[in-house]
């Protein structure tokens, strides 16, 4: 089941290309609009590159949430889920798997040639590489959550980055966090772990979270 | 003596035992406001370091206080509600909201209040204060989502899910922004920390936190007799209250 | 089999219904009737375990559907008014993919033979955004042929259906119900369906 509904989720997305490669440019867009804005300074483009690059994921991958339940929940499919036999929260975490797929990895992908455009050094690169892997699929737990409480609302995008985004704040922290320790020459270990941390209890919570969320939202 | 405390968990006996509770609550927020400030603002000694500056304590950390507590009790009334399908917790979870971002918000205002004369700017990206700024969003995201939602089942159900997620999360965020304060300027001087308190700021401190608890309990009770009103205006006995001219 | 005691439907202020009693035994047919806003969605949807009622309780062989979660899912198969068939999947893919989320694995083989039987040979491999709205039913309605669950839930079904496809659906029902399986149903259109009970649900 839990194969199925992935298997599913990457084959609509695969007939839907487009959308995935505007999420893909939105995060590129928003990390090459901070130069234009602060300037050309390499020193201080290296700075915040860790963070400019996160906070650009972070709001990718919350443009995106929109699609998660929406188009099962118009045409009907969503209901089928809720009378599927099989666990829910086992078809929701296959949903949210799917949407990282789609979402998260092409941004962790991406990351690295954004990493150049601040000249950031390799191990920095590979750093910020690791903490996105990590950091990227809680962030798509997390946001399915809100997906799921926001579903069918008037107004449900801008909602929806009003309960997610201070959820997202330590991921954001940490996954940034990483990158910049690396630069400063200090062990960034402790921020992955933790980032490991966050996506085990995401994994625990999320799921049944999000199912108790879609069951309320279908009411 | 024994209560019965089932009578009081319909809405309709409800609100009439929280009519009788909201002028004592009020009255003894009143006069423990009166007191507290007095203490804070005429008895208690001029601070040797702060100056007159640190009397803003005696809003700021009762407001900082029970913003951290109401959004718990916001949760725990949300998360009964939730789990036992009673609608007068839901309730009490909606109204505690507007008032514990009322705190946050305060304590926020008076932070910054307090860092103009002592950091010299009005904000500071302070652990403590950080903090605070994101427990405002959460209030924000829990109000904005139930004010979305039309049904008031559902914007019930749908509070308490954000709701306990964010207390889930509040440990975590708290955790986070500590460490990332720490790491990025090292530890600044907490609004909180007075090593040398007088017992006289104390007192007063103590009374001011007591008149918040008053005053959010009456204001809370005052808003879910409102909000009682408006999702049983259906019923009879709120008709009945309507004949009598109670309303 | 099924049975409702006392279900009453609130929405928002409005109180839908109230107080709504049945008992449908195995081979029976119950019709949901009642003008547009009476809630017939609404009972059809708590019938499924999709809302709950206000008040009142829904048991499936005795035992309470809350109570029951997947075990009650596995014996219905509802289509409501939306067909949940997606757009840029094919017919095909859309049948074995609903039908495996109703937890039961089809072969392309069944799935097709299922679809030639709804009328819709030679568009198995069309993508579902073509297709007409009394055909999107039909890919919905194929579900019932290749899920063999014992309660079938349906919502209109005849909504936007030719004159060869209501015969088909009668037939559907007819052999459903003589092999002891249970029907509930909303329809403005008349049907003549034979069955051994039927029950007639009036909202009003």
């Amino acid at each position: 089941m839990f194969f199925w509904i992935i298997q599913r989720d990457l084959l609509l997305a695969v007939r839907r290309r487009s959308d995935v490669l505007t999420t893909l440019f939105f995060f590129v867009i928003v990390v090459s609009l901070f130069p234009l804005s602060v300037g050309p300074e390499m020193n201080l483009l290296r700075i915040m590159a860790p963070g400019v690059v996160w906070v650009a994921a972070l709001l990718a991958s919350m443009l995106s949430l929109g699609r998660l339940f929406s188009s099962d929940y118009l045409d009907g499919t969503l209901e089928q889920m809720l009378l599927s036999p099989q666990s829910l929260s086992i078809l929701v975490l296959g949903k949210a798997l799917a949407h990282w797929l789609v979402t998260g990895v092409p941004l962790v992908l991406m990351a690295p040639v954004l990493g150049i455009q601040y000249d950031l050094p390799a191990d920095a690169l590979f750093v910020l590489v690791l903490s996105l892997l990590l950091g990227t699929p809680v962030l798509s737990l997390i946001g399915a959550i809100g997906a799921a409480l926001t579903l069918g609302l008037r107004g449900g995008g801008v909602l929806v980055s009003l309960l997610v985004l201070p959820l997202y704040i330590p991921v954001l922290i940490f996954g940034a966090g990483a990158v910049e320790a690396n630069m400063a020459g200090i062990s960034y270990d402790a921020h992955l772990s933790l980032l490991g941390a966050f996506l085990l209890v995401s994994l625990v919570f999320a799921p049944w979270a999000i199912a108790s969320s879609l069951r309320v939202s279908m009411e | 003596m024994a209560i019965n405390w089932y009578k009081y968990a319909s809405p309709a006996s409800f609100y009439i035992l929280a009519g009788k509770m909201v002028p004592f609550f009020a009255i003894v927020a009143i006069g423990l406001l009166i007191a507290g400030l007095y203490i804070g603002f005429f008895v208690a000694p001029t601070d040797f370091q702060q100056g007159e500056a640190y009397r803003i304590i005696f809003i700021h950390v009762p407001a900082a206080w029970m913003s951290m507590f109401l959004y718990v009790v916001m949760a725990l009334w949300a998360g009964i509600g939730l789990a036992f399908n009673t609608r007068l917790s839901s309730m009490m979870a909606t109204a505690i909201a507007p008032t514990g971002a009322m705190f946050t918000f305060l304590a926020l205002w008076t932070g910054s209040l307090w860092g103009k004369p002592m950091w010299g700017t009005w904000w500071v990206w302070d652990a403590r204060l950080t903090s605070e700024l994101i427990l405002l969003f959460l209030y924000i995201g829990f109000m904005s989502l139930q004010a979305a939602i039309d049904d008031p089942r559902r914007a019930d159900k749908a509070g308490a899910i954000i709701a306990l997620v964010g207390v889930i999360n509040i440990p975590i965020i708290y955790f986070s922004v500590q460490w990332w304060n720490t790491l990025h300027q090292g530890a600044s001087v907490s609004v909180t920390q007075a090593p040398t308190m007088a017992s006289v700021m104390l007192t007063g401190m103590m009374i001011m936190v007591f008149a918040s608890w008053m005053y959010a309990i009456a204001v809370i009770l005052k808003r879910v007799r409102i909000i009682i009103l408006e999702r049983e205006s259906h019923t009879a006995w709120v008709a009945e209250l309507r004949k009598k001219g109670a309303l | 089999m099924l049975q409702g005691i006392n279900l009453t439907c609130v929405r928002g202020d409005r109180r839908l219904f109230k107080e709504v009693n049945f008992i449908l035994e195995a081979g029976g047919l119950m019709q949901v009737h009642g003008p547009n806003g009476s809630g017939k969605t609404s009972l059809l949807r708590m019938l499924c375990g999709l809302s709950h009622p206000a008040m009142g309780e829904i048991t499936w062989c005795g035992t309470s559907i809350r109570v029951l979660g997947g075990e009650y899912f596995a014996n219905l198969t509802y289509i409501g008014h939306l067909s949940g068939t997606k757009d840029d999947l094919t017919v095909l893919e859309n049948l074995r993919i609903s039908s495996a989320l109703a937890g039961v694995r089809i072969s392309e083989r069944q799935a097709s033979d299922a679809l030639t039987h709804m009328g819709l040979n030679g568009r198995e491999f069309l993508p579902a955004k073509v297709l007409s709205q009394g055909q999107r039913r039909r890919v919905a309605l194929a579900r019932l042929l290749v899920c063999k669950t014992k309660l079938w839930i349906l919502d209109e079904p005849l909504a936007a259906l030719d004159v060869m496809a209501v015969q088909l659906i009668q037939e559907l029902l007819e052999q459903h119900l003589a092999e002891k399986g249970l029907v509930v149903m909303t329809t403005h259109q008349e049907i003549d369906v034979t069955a051994v009970s039927k029950v007639h649900l009036r909202l009003v």
